[in-house]
């Protein structure tokens, strides 16, 4: 029949009038700034530092190989190496930035950063609500606004961080195991072992 | 009273209409100032209490014939509208002399006229029923005339632009 | 009831005796045009927010919902933020056409509603001759449209402005055609006689409404198409989408000009919405006998806000008709329909002297099969064949 099409358009904008009022379904709006939507895990937007334990620069697992700063597209990672060193989670002492700033309005969110750390030590955050007033400090980020807990991290992503995880527990254990083993060993002759101990 | 005052401004916007529609440089300002006279005739209907005829005129000269105007200057001139030519012709005293013969005839006709003398009529009563009455018992020939009229003006106008038929398959609608 | 029904006019009689008694007709007169001003300004306000809130709903969202409670001073935001932009003319356009082109369109449809019996005894003035001022008014304002796609000096804006000027000439067609039958069978011009021609009541006190007659059903409806087409609103939009010509004639006006246009084009809306229902609805009759206690003008009011709703909701609902197909509706579906509808209502006419026992559903189906055959047919004809079912090459 002519204008049978209008009439089934009519009657299904009618239900969703009608809906709109008692049916979820119907009515799929978010009012932003009251309600959010929960994330999905594979999202990203800027990169942020993981730190170990209570103390943000003390934990921080980040080593200042420069690596992410060499792979960055953009070259938004600004690192400059301390001359301090500080132990990692295994003991050994490594190196660590005393500066490293991320511009975040050149930063286009390709994750290759996170990628390429050998020492998951920078990941990508999920945070989309970085306007400032200022266009060019405000969104120049330091390491002390970029370090963000272990803890967040696994809420974040929790199957990587479990994976992560799961491995750094490994190589703590199978270290300290090395560790007991060697302290338990017979004493080898003091002079040169005792230098070669001095210098680790 | 009120009826002659209403009736000056009435002619003073049809008059500066029509004399603008020729004077004023610019082709469009002359068409609207064409149909700004049109709607002075149209109030000078309504001030003599023809409704009919002034709602009409305001109908189809304003609404229809303007708008005609309008769009032919679109489709025609439409790309390259310079101002015109000087309004003033190089010969004026043809045109002054012209005007002035036909001003003296008509004169002359109005005040031999017998209707002069005649009483005014007692309140002019043409309500739309009895045009509608004439129109179709004393007038039906004019009528069907002009109805013949139109039809041959609307056949010419779908001939004139229709286009050659395609050669090819019918396009999909 | 009679107290309530007359309270405007007893108002405006009660502030016209404190003038002297020869300038009480001119008191009365601009009383009138203030009430039309202050009721219908306040509709147009009300009917933005309404109309996006509706159509938020009917597209599964809120509508404007932060300024004031649930959105409504939101037309308050829409206007300061309309009067405090910057009025930009271009620089070639022609400065005088472009100022007037509001005002043409605007001034006109004020003048529309003069006409209009918003309940007993309270149209403003009562013409002998009151629908055809009605439609000379409305024809008035296309000029406008030519002037405002002219004076911007901007292909686009003139190409907008030719569009629109046809599809309003196309659509005024249908649209006077459609009243005729209502005309011919109320016997006047005059809208107080016709809304005074569909006062009475039958069978079990349901109004004589046009609307309730074949003729008069099919006739609403084109006139409603008609209308909605010569408002320029969606389904009928072209001149004015985003996505088709950016906003055709109206692309070069900004601010309160832009306004005015807004505004002229919602009051065309009200203006042809309360022809239909004086013309079709009844005008301010109650729907049945037992409800004639209410006031006059609250049911004008409650089927002008019906009918506004049903534009609303057509709109949410169809997508937008392209430039051949919308006059190809017009001149080759409306057209024939409206002079056909204008023969059954002379059938409906001719048939009310029948006197047997089955006469009112007989004349009922024998005017509406009379009415819907050459529907089917022209729909048909309009449509053209079908193109064959689609097959598919790659997916399955």
């Amino acid at each position: 029949m002519n204008g049978a099409g209008i009439i089934k358009g009519m009657v299904e904008t009618a239900r969703n009038f009608a809906g709109s009022y008692y049916d979820p379904q119907r009515l799929t709006t978010v009012q932003y700034p009251e309600e959010k939507l929960p994330p999905v895990e594979n999202a990203r937007t800027i990169p942020f530092l993981v730190y170990d334990g209570d103390d943000a620069m003390a934990g921080l697992r980040c080593t200042a190989c420069t690596i992410c700063e060499k792979e960055c597209p953009p070259q938004c990672i600004y690192i400059i190496k301390d001359t301090i060193k500080k132990a990692d989670y295994v003991g050994k002492l490594q190196m660590q930035p005393k500066v490293f700033d991320i511009d975040i309005s050149v930063c286009m969110s390709c994750g290759i950063c996170a990628e390429v750390c050998p020492f998951d030590a920078i990941k990508m955050d999920q945070v989309f609500e970085l306007s400032a007033r200022d266009r060019f400090a405000a969104l120049l980020l330091h390491k002390t606004q970029l370090a963000k807990p272990d803890d967040y991290f696994v809420k974040l992503h929790k199957t990587e961080a479990s994976d992560i995880n799961g491995r750094r527990e490994e190589n703590k254990r199978k270290t300290e195991a090395a560790a007991a083993a060697k302290a338990a060993a017979p004493k080898a002759p003091v002079a040169p072992g005792a230098a070669k101990e001095g210098l680790k | 009273m009120p009826n002659e005052l209403a009736f000056l401004p009435c002619a003073v916007v049809t008059l500066a209409g029509a004399v603008a529609a020729m004077m004023l440089r610019n082709l469009v300002h002359c068409a609207l100032c064409a149909a700004g006279a049109f709607a002075g005739l149209a109030a000078l209907y309504l001030q003599l209490d023809a409704q009919f005829a002034g709602f009409a005129q305001l109908l189809v000269y304003v609404g229809a014939v303007a708008i005609l105007i309008v769009f032919t200057i679109i489709l025609t001139r439409g790309a390259d509208l310079r101002p015109g030519a000087a309004a003033t012709s190089p010969a004026p005293w043809v045109g002054l002399l012209a005007a002035g013969l036909v001003v003296a005839c008509l004169i002359g006709c109005l005040v031999s006229s017998p209707s002069l003398n005649r009483l005014p009529a007692a309140t002019a009563d043409a309500p739309v029923k009895s045009i509608g009455e004439q129109l179709m018992n004393q007038y039906v020939m004019p009528l069907e005339a002009i109805g013949l009229l139109l039809t041959a003006a609307l056949l010419g106008a779908v001939v004139i632009a229709l286009r050659e038929p395609p050669k090819s398959e019918p396009p999909t609608r | 009831m009679n107290g309530l029904d007359q309270v405007f006019v007893w108002l405006g009689h009660w502030l016209a005796s404190w003038f002297p008694v020869p300038a009480q007709p001119l008191v009365l007169a601009v009383l009138a045009m203030a009430g039309i001003i202050t009721v219908f300004g306040t509709c147009f306000a009300l009917t933005t927010i309404v109309e996006r809130k509706t159509l938020g709903r009917m597209q599964n969202r809120y509508g404007p919902n932060r300024v004031g409670p649930c959105g409504l001073l939101q037309p308050i935001a829409d206007a300061v933020k309309m009067l405090i932009k910057e009025d930009i003319v271009p620089f070639s356009a022609d400065k005088t056409l472009h100022y007037l082109a509001p005002l043409v369109l605007t001034v006109p449809i004020w003048l529309a509603f003069a006409v209009l019996p918003f309940g007993r005894n309270m149209s403003a003035v009562d013409l002998n001759a009151g629908i055809l001022f009605f439609f000379a008014i409305g024809s008035a304002s296309e000029l406008a449209v030519f002037m405002a796609g002219w004076s911007s000096q901007n292909k686009y804006s003139l190409v907008g402005a030719m569009r629109a000027i046809a599809q309003m000439i196309s659509y005024e067609v249908p649209l006077v055609l459609s009243t005729v039958p209502v005309l011919m069978l109320a016997g006047s011009l005059s809208l107080n006689d016709i809304v005074a021609a569909q006062g009475t009541f039958t069978y079990g006190g349901l109004a004589r409404w046009n609307a309730f007659t074949p003729w008069g059903l099919a006739g609403l409806l084109l006139f409603l198409i008609a209308a909605t087409a010569e408002s320029n609103r969606s389904p009928f939009d072209l001149p004015e989408g985003e996505s088709e010509i950016i906003a055709g004639y109206l692309t070069e006006y900004s601010g309160f000009k832009y306004a005015l246009f807004f505004l002229g084009e919602y009051l065309g809306l009200f203006a042809v919405t309360g022809l239909a229902v004086t013309l079709f609805l009844g005008g301010w009759h109650a729907p049945f006998q037992w409800l004639e206690w209410a006031p006059s003008w609250f049911w004008f009011g409650v089927k002008f806000g019906a009918l506004i709703f049903l534009f609303i909701w057509v709109r949410a609902t169809l997508p937008r008709l392209r430039l051949d197909q919308l006059l190809n509706f017009s001149w080759r579906f409306l057209v024939p329909l409206s002079l056909i509808n204008l023969l059954v209502a002379a059938v409906w006419w001719r048939t009310g002297a029948w006197k047997f026992a089955a006469e009112a559903p007989a004349r009922w189906l024998l005017c509406a099969a009379l009415i819907a055959l050459p529907f089917h047919w022209l729909g048909r004809a309009l449509r053209g064949p079908l193109p064959p079912p689609r097959k598919y090459t790659y997916a399955e």
